[in-house]
């Protein structure tokens, strides 16, 4: 029992310190490039097949209600256009980000992890539409995932 | 007996599912559903969230911090000479804390009348569960390898304790505790978990706590890898090593491979083949596993 104990507070010590050293590298980059994700951006269909995309995913955060507040009122034309430069830079295409980063420009918004989460169940819709491969659609969404740190801002980040 | 093992399996079916509806008015009040399909994992055998065998460090239910989730479920396993069928619910609040509970019942068939207990005998228990998520998130961290981390106590009581001691079991009632580590690798659509159980429960509890072999609890590790075919569709294989303390019933680890599909937040299936090697005076015992949940 006594082992037990040693052994179950080593290793919560270690989780503790794992955790503390995630939360010290807060990506503040708004779209770090990954060259060997370009063949992601070919099963997208290269920066033509993200337009479109984009056009769907835009069609498709103003019929949610769960994301429509947050678009409503927005430069549309100009969100899709910034979401099609980061997605081309993140899959290592040769695009540059022209927008602010992801705090920065989130700040406006009470952002909850559920209004993260329906964000992407959105952009999966429009992925399948567009009939991009499911493993496709992950590897790009591995690199999006993070950046709920800097997205969602309610309840405030500690 | 048929008849009888049937109706029970349709009410409990009718009770998960009820339960369920009567917790949507909750659903209702504040918004809930916020996680993504399937990341609340399905219930394992004890009532956990986590694989089937297995507790995952992931939390019952798809509410996100702010939210209540909540999941029912019925369970069959039916192996060649015995059944066990579980029942059961878990609260998931604020995707921070986990409380569930379920009841066993495991029939012991044609075994129950080799062993003078009467044909069709129920060995039963009841699982009541907590689990605290620790660090991590299993699946938006995705830029780093720390898991998901959660720990989980499962504090069990048995319905037939003179049996069970009978049989050689020291306690009739017994508490696992457990660290669960998940990661979703979403890159590779690769799911892990890693279980860490201190434990004196023979065969999950159902034959009672601690033996002549080995009275005190022992750590014992359990694994689940899983691959996610669609957003809805997930197949794997667990494995769960078990103490072995009872010197008269031998006691086998236990692993299985599943398909588990969510055609929405409220409703999953899981169906699973299932290997529980030895169960007292039956060797080799393996057959389906299958379970629905129902919730949101």
């Amino acid at each position: 029992m006594r082992n037990f104990a040693r052994s179950m507070l080593v290793a919560l010590a270690v989780m503790w310190s794992w955790s503390a050293l995630a939360d010290g590298q807060s990506p503040m980059a708004p779209a770090p490039a990954h060259p060997e994700l370009r063949p992601v951006l070919e099963a997208f269909g290269g920066v033509p097949g993200l337009e479109a995309l984009m056009d769907d995913f835009m069609a498709g955060l103003l019929a949610d209600p769960r994301t429509r507040p947050f678009f409503e009122n927005a430069d549309q034309d100009r969100v899709k256009r910034q979401l099609v430069e980061q997605f081309c830079v993140i899959l290592g295409g040769d695009c540059t980000y022209t927008g602010r980063n992801m705090r920065e420009s989130h700040e406006g918004h009470v952002i909850t992890a559920a209004h993260f989460n329906a964000l992407v169940e959105v952009l999966q819709d429009s992925m399948n539409r567009r009939g991009i491969p499911f493993r496709a659609q992950n590897r790009l969404l591995a690199k999006l995932a993070p950046m709920h740190r800097d997205i969602v801002n309610e309840p405030p980040r500690r | 007996m048929k008849q009888k093992s049937k109706g029970h399996n349709r009410r409990a079916l009718a009770l998960a599912a009820l339960t369920a509806m009567s917790l949507s008015p909750i659903a209702a009040l504040a918004s809930t559903g916020g996680k993504l399909l399937l990341t609340g994992g399905v219930s394992q055998i004890e009532g956990a969230a986590g694989g089937g065998l297995t507790p995952w460090a992931v939390i019952g239910g798809y509410g996100t911090e702010g939210q209540f989730g909540a999941q029912a479920f019925y369970t069959r396993v039916s192996t060649d000479d015995y059944r066990l069928g579980v029942t059961g619910l878990a609260l998931g609040i604020s995707d921070r804390v986990e409380l569930s509970v379920a009841r066993q019942r495991f029939d012991t068939r044609d075994v129950g009348a080799a062993l003078g207990l009467g044909r069709g005998f129920l060995l039963e228990q009841n699982v009541y569960g907590a689990k605290l998520r620790l660090v991590g998130d299993a699946v938006l961290d995705q830029d780093t390898w720390l898991p998901q981390v959660a720990l989980g106590v499962q504090h069990k009581r048995h319905r037939q304790g003179d049996i069970v001691r009978a049989v050689g079991a020291r306690n009739a009632n017994g508490t696992d505790v457990y660290l669960s580590a998940t990661k979703l690798f979403l890159d590779s659509s690769f799911l892990l978990n890693g279980t860490l159980r201190h434990t004196r429960a023979n065969q999950v509890g159902i034959l009672g706590f601690g033996g002549d072999r080995r009275a005190s609890a022992s750590l014992q590790l359990e694994g689940s890898a899983a691959f996610l075919l669609r957003r809805d569709l997930a197949v794997g294989a667990e494995y769960r090593f078990k103490p072995n303390n009872l010197g008269i019933a031998r006691e086998d680890d236990w692993w299985d491979a599943f398909i588990a599909w969510a055609p929405s937040k409220h409703v999953s299936l899981t169906l699973a083949y299932a290997d529980i090697g030895n169960v007292v005076i039956r060797d080799d015992q393996r057959g389906w596993y299958l379970s629905v949940q129902f919730g949101f």
